[in-house]
């Protein structure tokens, strides 16, 4: 399902660009494919374009250049009304006037649907989120759970191919955010509707999707399923902004097959894997995991392998995040697994630390 | 059984264990009796916050207003004048002429009032109180007064030949009706109608009546007024609403001009573009749409009352229109849009909705003071763009027919008072706010 559906571009920008005044692009060159049933993240800091991507694809923004089609159909001269895609706002834009009810009838009345039909379908759209009981509240009687799966039937009730949900889940408190989680993820798996998700926040992103593309600066920085993002980011940026990274800035060295040496400043040579740096000479960023450092007695069996000084620790319950100095960084970071040899550590205390040559990519200096 | 025991023990003790676990306050005191005093103290500092306008209010403003109602019911004129006559009176049947006792009772309270001081007389008052009644009943009372002294029995001659009004039964039925500390004729004459000669109350002739179609007409322009402010001031209340705050303000000056312009400049310039030889007819002569013999006449008249009143009224719309719009976010329409629904009917559905407590709000404000505006009908409004504060205002300072411009006033604020209850039964009064 994940990369199978990729490309049969259900949902395409291509070379899509947006400008609201006219000098900076806000949206530069976008190419994106979305498969049918597919749940596709669009993942970046705010400013980074994701949201005005969003906006195109509803109709709420018009793109500067390039094309967006739907289902084969360029729908750029399409107004928001005639796209039928379902959307989730970021405060659920649930209309207070109306009813529960009434909320989720709207979208059918507007279609002209019968009154029996209508009732059948609010009924079913609203057993699906198990809110079946609210049909006769207002949205201000309901908690922000409630409204969110409000929202969410709303804007399935119609049965539309599309679905854009807008950070839907940013007002819930943590909890409640996870479970929704889980719901919302659930509900694409049931109906097979395709879902194009907004938002800031990787954990959700990677819980969530199918795909998930990275916005920066107004471009694609990776597009990857989940778990690639996570084991392999393409560049600086990705690596940084999705989980826990170390970084450790150097010159490259010699290039050898898919390997690389760097030298860091203080002098010390890193084998990396070559991601995207061009040769000899240029500045590389070492991406680096934290629970990929083995430390201790193993660490010698490993190619790169370093003497490191214990800085701080951090007691997490399940694991602890030691700060230590490698190579002259003094923000490295190890996560140690809460078990007798991480409770044996004291600071100040000497260590070897070591790792692969595949879990340090070698990035663009950025 | 030791268990036992010790509870009886404890409840020996119960009070003195009571008074220890007290809680007190840091120095001592029961913290019970501390709160009260803090409490106490707020309360005070909060009236004392309020009294100054409270007193400000209750001396300029509910107590004139209670003087005014008291005023359209308050009938002492003929009591006082007339204590005895009217003691005579209870007896007549109100048909014929009353018998001779009546007139020597009439002469005997005329000669006490004319032994009291000038200033306290009460005939004065009672004849201009007749005379709301009973025309040329005010000189008959007044001519009567300065001979009365002379008159000799039979006294019903006496005053029958002094003036004929005395011999005229509706003037003594007059009396009688109104020889009562408390009268309904004031709301009788407010409602366009009148006592019959048998005393029941009918309608005036048609050409009598004013205040009727004069309520009327004020309460249609009113309504008028109200939609026009509503129709100008909707369509840009909701462009303020979508404009930066920089802009929307900008345009809030504009629309609030009208507050900081004097009236009389305001006034002046209505009347500049709008009279016959004004800007706009001048302009449509030049242009040849209207000829000069046909000059449009757009004030001293209703059209000048409704055109100056909605430009000042219209920030009275605006307002709380801006202020309600301004919180209905974007994504309303475009969720509405997004459901399928086109432009139109997101508008219609979802967004128009939603404004309705700020429509609320500024109609009632600007019916509300539109239906007692008295200036700028006075000064642009000529004789068919008059409202009902116009004719009260000439009851008050020429007419001086305080009772019945009372009663009218009384009619206008419970008009209104009920007009406030239903919006509040309706919207809820805490919507009606500005910005």
């Amino acid at each position: 399902m994940v990369a199978a559906s990729q490309g049969d571009g259900f949902v395409a920008f291509d070379r899509v660009q947006k400008s609201y005044d006219g000098e900076t692009l806000v949206v530069k060159d976008l190419n994106l494919s979305i498969g049918k049933g597919e749940f596709m993240t669009m993942l970046g800091p705010s400013g980074s374009g994701k949201t005005t991507c969003l906006m195109m694809l509803a109709g709420f923004e018009t793109a500067t250049s390039g094309e967006i089609t739907l289902d084969q159909r360029p729908i750029n001269s399409v107004p928001p009304h005639k796209r039928g895609i379902g959307m989730v706002f970021q405060n659920y834009a649930l209309f207070p006037h109306m009813t529960v009810g009434e909320n989720l009838s709207f979208p059918l009345e507007v279609r002209g649907m019968g009154k029996s039909e209508r009732e059948k379908k609010v009924k079913r759209a609203l057993d699906m989120v198990q809110m079946g009981a609210f049909a006769g509240r207002r949205p201000a009687q309901l908690s922000g759970g409630q409204q969110q799966r409000i929202a969410l039937a709303r804007a399935l009730v119609f049965e539309p191919q599309l679905v854009l949900m807008d950070e839907p889940l940013g007002a819930l408190d943590k909890n409640l955010r996870e479970r929704m989680q889980y719901e919302i993820k659930h509900i694409h798996q049931n109906l097979g509707v395709t879902v194009v998700y907004v938002t800031h926040d990787q954990t959700e992103a990677l819980t969530m999707s199918d795909n998930v593309a990275v916005f920066d600066d107004g471009r694609i920085q990776q597009l990857a399923p989940p778990d690639v993002l996570y084991e392999k980011p393409e560049n600086a940026f990705v690596a940084a902004f999705i989980g826990e990274n170390n970084t450790l800035k150097g010159k490259v060295q010699s290039v050898n097959g898919k390997e690389c040496k760097v030298k860091l400043p203080d002098g010390s040579v890193i084998t990396a894997l070559k991601v995207n740096v061009e040769g000899d000479g240029v500045q590389s960023t070492l991406s680096l995991r934290p629970e990929r450092v083995v430390l201790g007695d193993r660490a010698a069996e490993m190619p790169n392998k370093f003497e490191a000084e214990v800085l701080e620790l951090i007691y997490l319950g399940d694991h602890i995040r030691v700060r230590m100095n490698v190579c002259g960084d003094d923000e490295f970071i190890v996560k140690v697994p809460n078990n007798t040899g991480g409770r044996a550590m004291a600071v100040g205390q000497k260590a070897p630390v070591g790792w692969s040559v595949e879990d340090c990519r070698a990035l663009d200096p950025s | 059984m030791a268990q036992a025991d010790a509870s009886m023990m404890d409840a020996g003790q119960g009070p003195a264990r009571a008074e220890t676990e007290k809680l007190v306050t840091s120095d001592g005191t029961p913290l019970k009796r501390a709160l009260e005093r803090a409490e106490r103290q707020r309360k005070i500092a909060a009236v004392g916050l309020v009294a100054p306008l409270l007193i400000f209010l209750l001396t300029v403003f509910i107590w004139p207003i209670a003087q005014m109602m008291w005023l359209s019911v308050k009938n002492d004129q003929i009591v006082d004048a007339l204590p005895r006559t009217l003691q005579e009176l209870q007896t007549w049947d109100g048909q014929d002429l009353p018998g001779e006792n009546v007139y020597a009772a009439l002469h005997a309270d005329m000669m006490e009032d004319l032994e009291r001081d000038r200033r306290d007389r009460k005939t004065g008052p009672m004849g201009i109180r007749l005379n709301y009644e009973l025309s040329a009943a005010r000189s008959a009372v007044s001519r009567t007064s300065r001979n009365v002294d002379e008159f000799e029995a039979p006294y019903k001659d006496a005053f029958m030949d002094a003036h004929r009004l005395w011999g005229d039964p509706a003037l003594w039925r007059v009396i009688k009706r109104e020889g009562r500390p408390l009268t309904a004729s004031y709301y009788v004459a407010a409602l366009d109608r009148e006592y019959a000669e048998d005393g029941s109350i009918v309608q005036r002739d048609e050409n009598r009546r004013i205040y009727v179609p004069l309520f009327g007409r004020t309460l249609y322009l009113s309504v008028v007024i109200t939609a026009m402010t509503f129709l100008l001031g909707f369509p840009i209340a909701y462009y303020m609403s979508i404009l930066p705050m920089r802009q929307a303000n900008l345009l809030m000056i504009c629309v609030l001009l009208p507050f900081w312009t004097s009236l009389l400049v305001r006034t002046s310039a209505w009347i500049v573009l709008l009279q016959q030889q004004g800007v706009i007819n001048s302009g449509l002569v030049a242009a040849g749409i209207i000829d000069d013999g046909s000059r449009l006449s757009m004030i001293y008249n209703q059209t000048g009352t409704i055109v100056a009143m909605t430009h000042i009224l219209l920030p009275f719309m605006v307002l709380p229109l801006y202020s309600v719009m301004r919180t209905i976010p974007p994504s309303y329409m475009r969720a509405a849009k997004s459901l399928g629904a086109t432009p139109s009917t997101a508008f219609r559905r979802v967004y128009f909705p939603q404004t309705l407590p700020g429509i609320g709000a500024g109609g009632v404000l600007v019916f509300i003071i539109s239906i007692g505006y008295y200036i700028t009908p006075a000064l642009v409004g000529g004789q068919s763009g008059r409202m009902i504060s116009n004719e009260i205002a000439r009851h008050i300072q020429q007419s001086l027919n305080w009772g019945l411009a009372a009663a009218l006033g009384t009619m206008l604020l419970v008009g209104v008072l009920i007009l406030y209850w239903l919006f509040n039964r309706f919207v809820g009064s805490d919507s009606l706010k500005f910005g």
